[in-house]
């Protein structure tokens, strides 16, 4: 029987001929990803190793990468102090995917193993954030794990006991309207399925609207699978794929994309054509919560922030730039922007939207998470709301229970902060 | 028999369980302190001493999506609180299993605060109300974790079996 893209790759993860859903495999990892958290990671891998006269030794260094983005610059000592022990770990275990706070090479993680042609397709792609799911972008199989699992994977090199999960296949047809893009997809069907809706599933990605999506707009699909509770959302690999592997992320070895079998068993085949989509919000305080902008038009916002692993891209900010253009981001309303990473950073730089931003009055800010968990910049006031190009909501995300996040897309943050409500970018001149 | 000492709702995050702000705190025995740090008065009771290990808290379904901390695991499991919940989220349920934290998914519970539980392999008796409520067993792939111990032990386990160093000392 057929294989859908999951399968395959577990299937040769784990060397078997084949598997299917419900299976129980242990696949080799060909990539095991973490941020700030490796300082718990790191507490946990010392610990297995404990009584076992074993000295502790990464199984592969080349297969680790650890990136900091959560808190960068470092907002408090006891960030600084777990930043310097894995900075001192990562260089005693000789891990050289090591991505310090920097403004050549750092960023981002989720944009960081794209960008770096760490991630290839049909890979096992496992990290310590839930939305590892980003990297099914391009073809590989890739999911969130907590601190203490990936301790195992560093001693072992496999993820112990996965169970192979279902797939739900999600055919898109159909051509955006202008200012609607792959945010308003992925919120839509959020919407559709609920937060839990794929809870141990895989979303995998086809149709022709896919096909034709830039890898910036798949990472965006993928990365938000997560919100659907999936396991992994997946794009199979087809000439995008190699065409971004090979001109942005600078892969010059062989890759092979892995695609579904003809008849391969899905669970559910989900259809959805784009052509009519408005542009959708996500209101507080669950991402689940979808609505179509007219229902929420002239919601007064306090932040706009336009950056992260979800909508923090190069295109991502020429949408801003385009929009916002000569104009001013309104006097009640603060607007924060975060490249996604450094190097794009310094594309922006390059091609000028990073002055068309300061210039309408909003704040660029270094790459990396940012405002969008609440850590240590951009928090929201008592009773303020925010509309965010990031990918979660919930009460208390950016550091206040007591503000209301929205979530859009880049087209509705930039023509929303020049009004200083929520706005339809489609009526605008731009 | 268990107390119910609070009950939640549906798509309960790890956000409001452990609020992102907290989370340069890694050591579990720092972070039981954030447990529900936006919640004053359940943070409180908890912090205080009030709840007694073993005490359980209701949640609807979705329990523990969003975010994959892993202290939204341990911030519980240091008060020693037993989770049932209708469906719990699949990256906060591995961790659950990963450390020890005792979940228990029962699609149909319902409890509210105050009820004395019966909690089994198989079911959860509601003793105030005298209903059964069936009991979903762990996926199966994480079975073999739990009976370990938890992950860590597990996987010194399966160390020392494949460097063919069993002196456990």
């Amino acid at each position: 029987m057929g294989m859908t893209v999951a399968e395959k790759i577990l299937a040769r993860a784990s060397g078997l001929p084949a598997v299917t859903a419900g299976d129980v495999v242990e696949p080799a990892v060909d990539l095991a990803m973490s941020h700030e958290n490796a300082a718990l990671v790191v507490n946990q891998f010392l610990e297995i190793y404990e009584g076992t006269l074993l000295s502790p030794k990464i199984w592969n260094p080349d297969r680790v990468a650890v990136i900091f983005d959560h808190r960068v610059p470092a907002e408090s000592p006891k960030t600084a102090s777990n930043q310097k022990k894995v900075r001192e770990f990562v260089a005693a275990q000789l891990v050289r995917k090591f991505h310090d706070i920097r403004g050549d090479v750092g960023g981002i993680c989720h944009q960081i193993l794209p960008e770096n042609g760490y991630v290839r397709p049909g890979a096992v792609v496992v990290g310590t954030d839930s939305h590892t799911t980003s990297h099914g972008a391009l073809g590989a199989f890739a999911f969130g794990i907590g601190a203490t699992e990936m301790a195992s994977v560093w001693a072992l090199g496999a993820v112990l006991n996965v169970e192979v999960p279902g797939t739900i296949k999600v055919v898109v047809k159909g051509r955006f309207q202008k200012h609607v893009s792959a945010k308003d997809l992925i919120l839509h069907l959020i919407g559709r399925l609920t937060a839990q809706g794929a809870n141990f599933k895989v979303l995998e990605f086809h149709g022709d609207t896919i096909r034709r999506m830039p890898t910036s707009g798949r990472l965006v699909l993928c990365n938000m699978s997560v919100e659907a509770g999936a396991t992994a959302g997946i794009v199979p690999a087809d000439e995008e794929t190699l065409r971004y592997l090979r001109d942005e992320a600078g892969v010059t070895d062989a890759v092979t994309p892995v695609v579904p079998d003809p008849d391969a068993r899905y669970e559910r085949v989900i259809e959805v054509n784009v052509a009519k989509l408005e542009p959708q919000i996500a209101c507080p305080h669950t991402v689940d919560n979808v609505k179509s902008i007219d229902q929420v038009m002239g919601r007064a916002i306090n932040q706009v922030v336009i950056g992260s692993c979800t909508n923090g891209r190069l295109d991502d900010l020429a949408v801003a730039a385009k929009i916002m253009k000569g104009r001013k981001v309104a006097a009640s309303t603060r607007m924060l922007i975060f490249p996604a990473s450094a190097r794009i950073f310094q594309q922006a730089l390059a091609k000028g939207y990073v002055k068309t931003f300061m210039e309408a009055g909003a704040v660029v800010m270094n790459s990396g998470c940012g405002p969008c968990l609440g850590v240590h910049e951009g928090a929201l006031g008592d009773g303020e709301v925010a509309l965010s190009t990031t990918n979660r909501n919930f009460k208390g995300r950016m550091g206040n229970p007591k503000s209301e996040v929205y979530l859009c897309s880049p087209a509705v943050a930039a023509a929303s902060a020049l009004v200083g409500a929520i706005t339809d970018p489609r009526l605008g001149g731009n | 028999m268990a107390t119910v000492v609070n009950r939640v709702g549906d798509d309960i995050s790890t956000d409001v369980i452990y609020p992102g702000r907290y989370m340069a705190t890694v050591l579990p025995s720092e972070t039981p302190q954030y447990a529900f740090a936006d919640d004053a008065s359940f943070n409180g009771m908890l912090k205080a001493g009030h709840v007694s290990k073993g005490s359980v808290l209701v949640a609807g379904s979705n329990f523990g999506c969003g975010s994959s901390r892993e202290q939204a695991v341990s911030a519980i499991k240091g008060h020693e609180l037993v989770i049932v919940a209708k469906s719990v989220a699949r990256i906060f349920l591995q961790n659950a299993v990963n450390l020890g934290l005792r979940i228990v998914i029962c699609p149909t519970i319902v409890a509210n605060e105050g009820d004395e539980l019966e909690i089994s392999e198989t079911q959860v008796v509601n003793l105030r109300s005298n209903t059964r409520f069936p009991v979903v067993p762990l996926p199966k792939a994480r079975q073999a974790i739990v009976d370990a111990g938890g992950v860590i032990a597990y996987t010194r386990e399966r160390l020392l079996a494949s460097k063919g160093h069993m002196d456990r000392r």
